[in-house]
């Protein structure tokens, strides 16, 4: 139960306090909460954008907590997603034309491969040779973002167009859009979504490599000692978490643009490591993050028009604030304090204890 | 009585949630004795010392120092009070010296400088005083298990404490690391220190102190003087039931197969340092225990990783390992697991558990890939929840939940549940290497027996050990390593326990 209550009351007290924080700024905040509101779900074509922008923030959350379950943390989402983005529209530009059902699968194929390619690497470099995938990861979003500025700028430029973008994929390779919400770009990309974590879930609960994968996160000493080997669970995990968000790839390409455009991405890969993080990193949670993000990222973006003193930059502080708040774990266990402590009997005259995982609250 | 307590406890309850881990107890202890106190995992007598050190608050009951009522905020009351705690987990830091881990938090100033010269000298004073030796200069992290012991000690004398508390001072140390610390203890008596031994085990008891509290289930079963008493006594107070200290084991049957053959194993240390294994080579026959014997840090662990492989080119320079009928040299751990190779790892925490993960899943690490859990493919927590639950029955971890997770179990029931799933794969091969270091005598009663058993029905069994009564209680044949290589071996029965000692420090 208070599994479930921690990240509510996370965050409430969040958005709580970040239109406080508005409220001295002159707006009185029920104003504000009504255009959030209004603005994320107010119409069909609202509630569109909204899941418009939750699709790619489920992808690289569970890209996140994938990694985050086996140890390692994924920090390098953005620069795979951009790869897997990158990959759909060159192969889309180059061979425009492949028939429709053949187009999209051999695309996001494309788009998973090239994310999880580039997942992989760091996961090698840090089993094979030690380095860590923080570091390797976020530097592979720079050549991630250099690359794809190359290729789009030098080798597959739109001749039609004055933006950074490549040359539009053919028309087999466009994916549904639900005529649902009012034109807004919701694609097939959005239930793909919900199976992919769907998937996740299966893989870490219920299938050897994914115990293996948690149990490598859990104890690498204790895992090689049962006969796993982390290096190559290590790999595996990084691949996966790359495959999916390469994933951001299908929507965006396939389902919304049509073409890869330069800066598409309003920093989905690190918005996935908050809605991981907000999620627990359960597939179920990245999902109800993921809307909440959306939903956020969708509610904020009339504030510039329609108030005075606040603009949309304040999706950002609402999303600090909630962060913050899931993270305050001093906080909830004082809110708890007469629970925590009787968690100690257990411990009494235990042997040696383990370090606190990173996390403090388990999953499962 | 004539003599006043130095240490006083009067009706000290302590709950945590629900449960009582302390009922009631009281604690009587003179000044200048060695007072045991005894029990099981979980009887409560750490939190009766951790209530006397100011780290939990009673609910009830008083807490008497020197002849006057105390009552602590936290710990910082009870050492201005003259009472020093070493944990069984050294509370230095690794990578300073002894000196800097003394003056930590009791830094002496001089015109708001720290003083080391100072200090030094005060230091090498009471060292020399309480026959302390203790190397100043190196990062403690590269002493040895016993040094950083006396630094611990040497911080709680530097404080002046009277009362010293000690938590399981011998589960880390060496045979000969443990004399030399009751050495030091008596030493520390004489000069009129209290001292308050927390251990399980009953020998150190029996040899080294002067008077003995037994707690069983938060409660105190009794008080007495330790040359009134015996072990078996003291262990039927500490269970509640007659325990079999030792085991009368059976002589071996073994049969011809071998079960793990190693020959003219070897392994580079790092850099120019020594070879960490040198030309070890010996045979286990299925239905018979080998036992290695050695102080720690000799190279079994070292024996252990070369023989499953676990980390490649790291853990063999060269050799052969042929196991149960194969020759295994370059397979993969997993795959020599499957051979059906059960490991009890030396480190239980560590190596053998996920500490944050449940019973459930704890069951299942290494057997992840047997058949029997799945249904169409996929893991089946249904089935997996009912092997755990007969294997905890049948094991007796207790408390039987399969959803607490394996940190909060005791160490006594830890061990149980790696044994549990270690046995439950039927090895033929069975390593067990320290596999009842911190555990209480009810459970090494439990698990000696899992072994004898084991052997009985074919499976060959290599026990590592520095625990000399363990090696000699159930080893068919015993090796002894001393920096890497085996150098010596005895049958059942042909090896005293002195003699044993000797060639485990070389001679």
């Amino acid at each position: 139960m208070r599994r479930f209550l921690q990240p509510v009351l996370a965050v409430a007290l969040g958005l709580g306090l970040g239109l406080g924080v508005a409220g001295f700024a002159g707006e009185s905040p029920w104003h504000l909460l009504g255009i959030l509101a209004r603005g994320a779900f107010g119409s069909r074509y609202d509630f569109g954008m909204t899941l418009f922008y939750s699709t790619p923030l489920i992808f690289t959350g569970l890209s996140v907590a994938v990694a985050f379950h086996a140890g390692l943390f994924n920090i390098g989402a953005e620069g795979q997603l951009t790869l897997g983005a990158l990959a759909a529209a060159i192969l889309g530009a180059v061979w425009p034309r492949v028939p429709w059902p053949l187009g999209p699968l051999l695309a996001g194929l494309a788009a998973i491969v090239a994310g999880g390619l580039w997942g992989a690497i760091p996961g090698w470099l840090r089993a094979r040779r030690g380095s860590h995938e923080v570091i390797n990861t976020i530097m592979l979003n720079f050549i991630a973002a250099g690359l794809a500025s190359y290729v789009t700028l030098y080798l597959l430029q739109n001749p039609a167009s004055q933006n950074p973008e490549t040359r539009p994929i053919g028309a087999g390779y466009l994916i549904r859009q639900f005529g649902l919400f009012g034109g807004a770009p919701v694609s097939l990309a959005l239930p793909l979504a919900l199976v992919a974590a769907g998937l996740v879930w299966l893989l870490l609960w219920r299938t050897p490599l994914g115990f293996e994968m948690r149990a490598v996160g859990q104890s690498e000493s204790a895992a090689r000692m049962a006969g796993i080997e982390p290096e190559r669970v290590r790999i595996i995990a990084m691949t996966l978490a790359g495959g999916l968000a390469g994933m951001v790839g299908i929507g965006e390409v396939l389902g919304n643009a049509g073409m890869f455009r330069l800066g598409f991405s309003p920093e989905y890969g690190f918005m996935g490591i908050a809605v991981a993080l907000l999620g627990r990193n359960q597939p179920a949670g990245v999902v109800a993050a993921a809307l909440l993000f959306g939903a956020l990222h969708k509610g904020t973006a009339d504030l510039d028009l329609e108030t005075e003193h606040v603009t949309r930059e304040l999706s950002l502080v609402l999303q600090a604030l909630i962060i913050l708040s899931v993270c305050a774990d001093g906080l909830w266990n004082w809110m708890r304090n007469g629970a925590a402590r009787g968690r100690g009997f257990g411990e009494v005259d235990s042997g040696p204890k383990a370090e606190p995982p990173l996390e403090k609250e388990g999953v499962l | 009585m004539a003599r006043n307590a130095e240490v006083e406890l009067r009706g000290i309850t302590k709950r945590f949630g629900g449960v009582a881990a302390n009922a009631g107890v009281n604690l009587r202890i003179l000044p200048g004795t060695i007072h045991g106190l005894v029990g099981e995992n979980g009887a409560g007598k750490s939190t009766a010392m951790k209530v006397l050190y100011g780290i939990y608050r009673p609910e009830e009951g008083e807490i008497w120092v020197g002849g006057e009522r105390h009552h602590w905020a936290s710990p910082s009351d009870a050492i201005a009070c003259g009472i020093g705690m070493v944990h069984q987990h050294f509370m230095l830091a690794g990578p300073c010296s002894a000196l800097d881990n003394v003056l930590l938090g009791a830094e002496g100033t001089r015109w708001g400088w720290i003083d080391r010269k100072r200090a030094r000298a005060r230091l090498e004073t009471l060292a020399g005083l309480y026959g302390l030796p203790v190397d100043w200069e190196r990062p403690v992290e590269t002493l040895a298990v016993g040094q950083q012991q006396r630094i611990e000690i040497l911080k709680l004398l530097y404080r002046e404490a009277r009362i010293l508390i000690l938590d399981e001072p011998t589960a880390v140390l060496t045979p000969q690391e443990t004399s030399l610390l009751f050495g030091n203890l008596k030493r520390l008596r004489d000069e009129g220190k209290t001292i308050l031994l927390v251990t399980h085990k009953l020998k150190e008891v029996m040899a080294f102190t002067d008077s003995v509290t037994v707690f069983r289930a938060g409660r105190v079963m009794g008080q007495v003087e330790t040359r009134r008493t015996s072990p078996e006594e003291l262990a039927m107070l500490m269970v509640g039931r007659k325990v079999v200290l030792s085991l009368e084991v059976a002589a071996a049957q073994p049969a011809r197969e071998i079960a793990l053959e190693v020959s003219e194993l070897g392994l580079a240390g790092p850099g120019q340092s020594r070879r960490r294994l040198s030309d070890v080579s010996f045979a286990v026959r299925r239905g018979e225990i080998v036992g290695i014997a050695g102080v720690e840090g000799n190279g079994q662990a070292e024996l252990l990783q070369a023989i499953l492989n676990l980390r490649d080119g790291l853990c063999r320079s060269s050799g052969t390992v042929r196991c149960l009928g194969q020759d295994v040299t370059g397979w993969k751990a997993g795959r020599i697991r499957d051979l059906g190779v059960g490991v009890i790892p030396g480190d239980r925490v560590c190596e053998g558990l996920l500490p944050e993960r449940p019973v459930t899943e704890n069951f299942l690490l290494g057997l992840q890939r047997t058949p029997g859990f799945r249904r169409c493919g996929f893991l089946s927590p249904a089935r997996l929840e009912r092997a755990a639950a007969r294997a905890m029955e049948e094991y007796d971890v207790r408390p039987r939940d399969l959803g607490i997770a394996a940190a909060n179990l005791s160490g006594g029931n830890q061990q149980k549940l790696i044994v549990a799933r270690e046995f439950d794969r039927q090895p033929r091969l069975l390593i067990a290497a320290q596999p009842t270091r911190g555990v209480d005598v009810g459970a090494v009663e439990s698990i000696h027996r899992r072994i004898v058993r084991a052997r009985d029905e074919g499976a060959g069994v290599l026990l590592i050990s520095s625990e000399l009564d363990e090696i000699l209680e159930l080893s068919d044949r015993i090796l002894v390593m001393y920096e890497g290589r085996l150098v010596a071996e005895f049958r059942r029965g042909a090896a005293t326990e002195r003699e044993l000692g000797l060639r485990m420090g070389g001679a």
